[in-house]
């Protein structure tokens, strides 16, 4: 349909573009051209440098407070130096954001017309300038009411945000950069990630309308299927790399996944076990964590004795929220066993009176006690549960400084912790070594079975091996189970034995390190079953 | 060089500068005359009579409610022992032990129902905590009014309640001051006082190295870590604020004595700002705190106010009202300088 001049005619051109955060490079050639009434997805694992392109994209401040981006944009043929989302917004480009940025209190409309409000002079305005003009509601009301009678929704447009539900809030931000005249592009960050099927359906829907009057739509996801439905180009961004562009007729969801996935595998992936003679040392049963951002939706779960487990999946899926549910970190129902005795939830301290530990993904928040010596970090926990480290005078206990301190030299040496003593405090170690500390306190407790979350997040390579090698080492010599959570795909395929991936708080399945990258793309998209249960019966 | 920068880095920049102001100050006060070994005796008792009052700063601050402007409860448990000592017709050291021992329980009790509505206001403690020190202030004018005291040293002679100021001579005025106290080079040194506050130290410094002080220390510190460290952040939370009210409590006793006075009504309004200051100048933070900082603090503090009112009331001798005006200056100058200065010190 479209005339060769259209084609030619890119609305956003974004032009071999790199970012370098203090020296690390996240970002490196990356070209993205949107035509206009286009839907192009955007597609990657997490940390594939998706958000970092759209803060470019936007102006944000956190990349030019680091120095700025390479490469070029530039929007309707025009090159564009954007240094503030304001100025994007002039630009007509806009966002509907993944967490909703609407205020609670104020009207559809209010929230619609926010900072661009249609006012009229009045007595004060001619005196005091045009910041204390009156606001016309009519004609806001008017506005809203056909941005969103565009969409499609029956909503009354002065009914307050605050107490809609989800699936509303998000087309009420949706209408909100539909009323902005000039606009060209629009971004969907994770749209569908909140809503329920239904809603989502809907979603898509509106996306094709808007992109038929021409509006180009940049869809950042990692649902295969949708893309599949609505996008009509894709671009794949892997390790902050451009890895392919394609248009959506010439690609199907297997290579979706193995484009987001697939990494030249340098490290080596674990040795399958094949025994099946292991009994189970922790016994899940239908799980439900009530973790924000990370829900458990009942997983049953059987971990092997002396096994790395790994437990891998997309962000907000569950997958973090499972060792903080066991750990009693967060509101949780269901049935944990360990060597066959009931572990008691929602109670941190009997969990680890029980012999479970936890070395949590939040290392900073959670993990550490910032401004307090290494050694105290290292026992603090083992005293508190354990009584360890400690002198009793009759009902009064004294802490026992030889005693932590030997043992946490012990640990220092063994861990290869870098620091310049066991009184340095644990805010100026570096990331590793902030993580080996959290690991030390873990293993001070001397636990039977170990979780780990995101060992690795935040650290530079040469750390991250370290610490899998620690992990590796601790299950080979002590025959420790660990349970180690963690985004990053490969590293799980390098030490566990078995990994889990979890989709929407459920188990989707268990596959061994050494599976396909295909598969792992499909079980973490959740269509793994869904597309092998066709094939199986296409096979039939 | 950098021996100097590491020394500033340590002692902490504020600290250096009010050092340096308290010199100017002992210059101008040799300069002028006053006698400065007066104005030595005088620091050291005030430094011991506060330094309980100060001390009560350290357990909130670890248990993570932050500065404990919430004193004054504790404050009127400490009054109400000394009233009942002298209810009681008691003289010397039993009156004071039993003021003691009787203010300490009813702090503790006050103490774990303060905890409890801190624990419902996270995040705002501090505010919260002004106003409910200031509520049981007001709130306990009326209870001096109703309270059935009948000893006469107490009430009024005419008309109903207890008086605004009632004298401890006679019965353990200045006791702790005078016991072993000694002169040396002109200056008296009120050895009962600080040996009894560097003994409260003690304890207070001793109970941090135990299982629940470790405990609370990390509650307050990092309450989620604390968390995930099977602490019951709330309980120590609790624990911290009745250990602070406690030590309040024993605080206005040891001052009482020391000044000879129980002050009642509108008295312990402003005391918990006097106490803050102190611990801050010393170096601690809202996180932070530990017994050095109480004692270099209070030292600090109170030094200045001895030294500063003499030099600004011979300055300012023929205009006797400004000197008034200049102490008041002086001493929220110092209370504002110490609140802006958090931090430091390590």
């Amino acid at each position: 349909m479209n005339t060769d001049h259209k084609n030619d005619h890119y609305v956003l051109d974004m032009r071999d573009i790199g970012k370098v955060y203090y020296g690390t490079r996240v970002l490196g050639g990356i070209n993205l051209q949107l035509k206009p009434g286009e839907i192009h997805a955007v597609l990657g694992e997490n940390g594939a440098g998706k958000s970092t392109l759209m803060n470019i994209l936007f102006g944000m401040s956190v990349i030019h407070n680091t120095g700025g981006f390479e490469g070029q944009v530039v929007v309707d043929g025009e090159e564009t130096f954007i240094t503030s989302p304001v100025e994007a917004m002039h630009k007509g480009i806009g966002m509907v954001h993944q967490e909703f940025m609407l205020i609670p209190g104020y009207s559809i409309t209010e929230n619609i017309k926010l900072n661009r409000e249609i006012t009229n002079p009045g007595l004060l305005s001619r005196i005091a300038g045009k910041r204390l003009e009156i606001l016309d509601f009519d004609a806001m009301n008017k506005d809203a009411r056909k941005a969103l009678d565009k969409l499609g929704l029956n909503i009354e447009e002065w009914v307050k945000v605050a107490g809609l539900p989800v699936s509303f809030m998000q087309f009420v931000e949706i209408a909100r950069e539909l009323d902005k005249e000039n606009l060209k592009v629009l971004v969907f960050d994770e749209p569908t990630a909140v809503l329920t099927e239904t809603d989502a359906d809907r979603l898509l829907e509106t996306m094709r309308m808007i992109a038929s009057e021409g509006i180009a739509i940049l869809f950042i996801t990692h649902r295969l299927d949708e893309v599949k439905r609505v996008a009509d180009r894709i671009t794949v961004l892997r390790d902050g790399q451009h890895v392919a562009t394609k248009n959506i007729e010439d690609t199907d969801v297997f290579e979706m996944a193995n484009l987001m996935v697939g990494r030249e595998i340098k490290m080596t992936t674990a040795e399958v076990d094949t025994s099946t003679d292991k009994k189970v040392k922790l016994e899940i049963k239908d799980l439900y964590v009530d973790m924000p951002g990370e829900v458990v939706k009942g997983i049953s779960l059987d971990i092997l004795d002396g096994e790395i487990l790994g437990v891998g999946g997309l962000a907000g899926q569950g997958k973090i929220g499972l060792a903080n549910g066991i750990m009693g970190l967060y509101e949780s129902e269901g049935s944990v066993m360990l060597d066959g005795k009931e572990v008691i939830l929602n109670n941190p301290e009997k969990a680890l009176k029980q012999g479970l530990a936890f070395v949590s993904e939040d290392r900073r928040g959670i993990g550490l006690l910032l401004d307090t010596s290494i050694e105290l970090n290292i026992v603090i926990t083992a005293m508190q549960i354990q009584r360890q480290f400690l002198k009793q005078y009759g009902p009064l206990s004294q802490r026992e400084n030889n005693r932590i301190r030997q043992h946490a030299l012990k640990m220092i040496e063994e861990l290869d912790i870098r620091c310049t003593g066991p009184q340095q405090i644990t805010r100026r170690l570096s990331g590793g070594n902030q993580q080996k500390v959290c690991i030390a306190r873990a293993l001070t407790l001397n636990p039977k079975v170990l979780f780990v979350s995101e060992p690795t997040r935040g650290i530079d390579v040469g750390a991250k091996k370290l610490v899998l090698d620690t992990l590796v080492q601790l299950n080979k010599e002590h025959g420790m189970t660990i349970i180690m959570t963690s985004s990053e795909l490969a590293e799980l395929r390098m030490i566990s034995h078995r990994i889990a991936i979890i989709n929407e708080g459920k188990l989707e399945g268990i596959l061994p390190p050494n599976a396909s990258d295909v598969d792992f793309g499909l079980m973490m998209a959740g269509e793994y079953h869904k597309v092998k249960g066709r094939e199986v019966k296409a096979d039939e | 060089m950098n021996k100097i920068k590491e020394f500033v880095d340590r002692f902490g920049l504020p600290r250096i500068i009010i050092v340096a102001f308290l010199l100017l100050l002992c210059v101008a006060a040799i300069m002028l005359e006053i006698p400065i070994t007066d104005l030595i005796s005088d620091a050291l008792v005030r430094t011991g009579m506060n330094g309980i009052l100060v001390l009560s700063m350290v357990p909130g601050i670890l248990a993570g409610i932050g500065l404990n402007f919430g004193i004054p409860i504790g404050i009127v448990c400490g009054l109400l022992g000394g009233l009942l000592a002298i209810q009681f017709n008691l003289t010397g050291f039993t009156a004071f032990f039993t003021a003691v021992a009787i203010s300490i329980p009813l702090a503790l009790v006050a103490g774990y129902f303060y905890g409890l509505l801190l624990n419902r206001v996270k995040g705002s403690e501090m505010t919260i905590a002004t106003y409910v020190g200031f509520s049981i202030v007001s709130l306990m004018s009326i209870g001096w009014l109703v309270l059935p005291f009948t000893s006469e040293d107490m009430r009024w002679p005419i008309g109903t309640g207890l008086r605004t100021t009632i004298t401890l001579q006679g019965r353990y005025e200045r006791l702790l001051n005078d016991w072993g106290s000694f002169n040396i080079m002109n200056v008296t040194v009120p050895t009962g006082l600080l040996l009894f506050m560097l003994f409260f130290c003690f304890l207070v410094w001793a109970y941090l190295r135990t299982r629940t002080g470790v405990a609370m220390i990390a509650a307050g510190d990092n309450p989620k870590f604390a968390t995930a460290s099977g602490i019951n952040v709330n309980r120590m939370r609790v624990t911290g604020t009745m250990l602070s009210t406690a030590l309040s409590a024993v605080g206005i006793v040891v001052y009482s004595q020391s000044f000879g006075f129980i002050q009642l009504y509108q008295a312990p309004m402003f005391m918990s700002f006097a106490a803050v200051a102190a611990v801050l100048i010393g170096g601690a933070s809202i996180k932070k705190a530990n017994i050095t900082n109480v004692i270099i603090g209070t030292l600090l503090f109170q030094s200045l106010l001895v030294v500063s009112l003499p030099v600004a009331n011979k300055i300012l001798a023929d205009v006797s009202s400004l000197a008034e005006i200049a102490r008041i200056v002086i001493s929220n100058g110092i209370i504002l300088y110490a609140l802006t200065q958090i931090g430091g010190g390590e």
